[in-house]
This record gives C-alpha cells, sequence and structure tokens, in this order.
C-alpha cells in the first residue's frame, strides 16, 4: 500500500515537472464572489503598483510611467547599509549585466535612507556600482512616500531602527513587477539560487502578451 | 571477517599516525582558517565578496597580496575602527568608508586576518592574536 502511494507520488511528480509552468503568479490577486442575475460570479481583481513621484539619482522626476512597456524589479535600500545590500546589489547588479541590451528590462532601488541617500549619492554609489544608462534608477522621495510604498504596495518591511546595523531594518527581497505593474515574484537578494529563480522567471515574464 | 578487521585496525593505526605527526601549530593554524571563514562570511563577505572580489568601486578586492602584505600590521586597525582615507588597491582608489568592527575581539580578528590573508590567493602563514594586541596599539 504503501510503495502505491510512494509511485503514484513519484509519477506526479514527474508530470508535473514536465509541464513546466510557463506562466508566473499574480503576488496581490483577488477573488471576490458576486450574484449577477441571480448566478454566483467570481470576479477576479489585481492590485497594482500607485502611481508615484520620486526623484532619481539625476534629481529628474520619475513616475510609474517611465516603467511603461518594461518590465521592472524594485529594492529598498540604502548606501551606507553594512549588511545585506551590498550583497543584494551585487546579485542584481548580474541581472542587470544579462538584460543590459534590453530596454524592456528596468530596476528602481528605493533609498530608506532619506536624510543621507540624496540623489548625488546615490549617483556616485551608482556609478561606482558600475551602472550606466537610465535603465537601473534609485529613487529618492520623502520618508513617509518611499515607506508606503514599501509596505503598502511591494510588501517589503522597512523600519528606521537604532538597533540594527547601519540605522534601518529592512528586508532583501527584489521584487519583480509586470507591464501591467502587478506583482510577479519576490525574490530574496542575498540568496544566489533566488537570484538565477529571478533571471528564469524575468525571461518567461517578458514572452507574456 | 579477520582480514577486514586487521585491515581497519592497520588503517586507523596509519591515519592517528599522520594525524599525531601534524604539529600544534598546524592544527591551531587549520583552526584559525577555518573560524576565520565564519567570521569572514558573517561580517566581510557583504562587501567583499565570497571570493575577495570586492564589490565595483564601493569595495576593493582581498586579492591584492602586495597590498595586505605591506599594510598587514594596519589590518586589525581597519577591522576594528574601520577605515576612512582612501586606499590604493590593485592600482585602482578606493574612497569608501569601510566601517567598524568593534564588537568583534581580538582572537575573532586574529582569525579572520589569518583567513584572509591565506585565502584569494594570499599566503602569508599564521597571524596571532598576540600580535593583534600590539598591532591596535599602534593604529594610525
Amino acid at each position: 500500500m504503501k510503495i502505491a502511494k510512494l509511485i503514484i507520488l513519484a509519477v506526479v511528480v514527474v508530470i508535473t515537472a514536465c509541464s513546466k509552468p510557463e506562466k508566473l503568479p499574480y503576488l496581490q490577486m483577488e477573488v471576490v464572489a458576486k450574484e449577477v442575475d441571480g448566478k454566483i460570479v467570481e470576479d477576479t481583481t489585481f492590485r497594482t503598483i500607485p502611481d508615484f513621484k520620486l526623484y532619481n539619482q539625476d534629481s529628474a522626476v520619475v513616475t510609474l510611467k517611465d516603467f511603461d512597456n518594461s518590465i521592472y524589479v524594485a529594492d529598498f535600500f540604502f548606501t551606507s547599509c553594512p549588511t545585506i545590500c551590498p550583497t543584494m546589489h551585487r546579485n542584481l547588479f548580474k541581472v542587470y549585466k544579462k538584460f543590459e541590451n534590453n530596454p524592456e528590462v528596468k530596476y528602481a532601488s528605493h533609498t530608506i535612507d532619506v536624510k543621507y541617500d540624496k540623489p548625488s549619492v546615490m549617483k556616485a554609489y551608482a556609478k561606482k556600482i558600475g551602472i550606466k544608462g537610465k535603465n537601473w534608477q534609485f529613487l529618492w522621495g520623502t520618508r513617509d512616500e518611499i515607506y508606503a510604498l514599501a509596505e503598502r504596495n511591494y510588501m517589503v518591511y522597512t523600519k528606521e531602527d537604532n538597533k540594527a546595523p547601519g540605522g534601518f531594518a529592512h528586508q532583501g527581497y527584489l521584487i519583480l513587477v509586470d507591464k501591467q505593474k502587478r506583482i510577479r515574484g519576490a525574490y530574496d537578494g542575498t540568496v544566489d539560487e533566488e537570484v538565477k529563480k529571478l533571471m528564469a522567471d524575468m525571461e518567461i515574464l517578458l514572452k507574456e502578451k | 571477517m579477520r582480514k577486514y578487521i586487521l585491515f581497519s585496525i592497520y588503517l586507523t593505526t596509519i591515519c592517528s599516525i599522520i594525524y599525531s605527526c601534524q604539529s600544534s601549530d598546524e592544527i591551531e593554524f587549520a583552526a584559525y582558517k577555518s573560524n576565520g571563514k565564519d567570521i569572514y562570511v558573517k561580517y566581510c563577505q557583504n562587501c567583499h565578496g565570497a571570493n575577495g572580489e570586492g564589490l565595483g568601486e564601493l569595495a576593493p578586492p582581498l586579492t591584492d597580496s602586495v597590498f595586505l602584505k605591506e599594510n598587514k600590521q594596519q589590518l586589525a586597525c581597519f577591522i576594528k575602527n574601520g577605515a576612512n582615507q582612501p586606499m590604493v588597491v590593485n592600482g585602482k582608489t578606493y574612497h569608501e568608508k569601510m566601517p567598524t568592527f568593534n564588537q568583534l575581539e581580538n582572537i575573532d580578528i586574529a582569525q579572520v586576518i589569518t583567513y584572509v590573508t591565506n585565502t584569494f590567493g594570499n599566503n602569508q602563514g599564521m597571524y596571532k592574536q598576540e600580535t593583534v594586541e600590539n598591532d591596535l596599539k599602534n593604529c594610525k
């Protein structure tokens, strides 16, 4: 009996492994049952990233429109971060290099240290990592704007915390957003395997219509 | 059966002879290096990378064995007190500040320096805890 179960399980695993999932999940999907003409109909809505107005490393205004017709990866960091950010950006830089010539791939790194990380500081930081061009935006805004975006929309925990190294506690997630501004994946930017998964998922997302 | 028992006894004897031949210095060195690696992963790898490759122009690589040799007496100071002077490593100048790691004890510093100066293409041998104490008195 036990063996039979195991065999069934193995078959299921093999079948699911063969049919490669080519569609990424929606991370913030809401299904509401509504009554229409006496029938129960399920209505699916997707939460999207709302419009924002922030400043980039050139002190130019950046809004959500700048990410139209492209997929993008968002993260939260600060330039003087002694812990996870260097690893996160080392890994994201690998992703950036991979899609360097693809104008449909962009990046949005939000600083959570708005007092120190002025656009000029972030410009120097970007240059030192080796970033050229405008596909990778380093975004600056007021503390409330950035923290609200992080927690309410990108679902990344950020907090000013004197006890944390560097003064801020935050998560190192890389958030993948599709062309319709829906979140399609979250990856730990400090783990090599997850970053590889991100790159693979970006290929899948780019093929999506 | 007898053959196997005899053979395994023989093997154990040979192994223990080889093992005890390792001098206590070598064992200490190996222990320093392996503990040093753990400390490196926890505190240094974020910026300097898993292979000591550094990070762009933000963090210098640890693969310049000339720099590490010439500045060996200062390494403990860099770790304990941080560094905010520009450094020339591998012909490139690095301007970023290095954070302080004053929570590390002398033994930790000795172990991590032993690890770094004997990995990534470096081969400088043992760096003892007592040397850390001395070097920290002469920080610039």
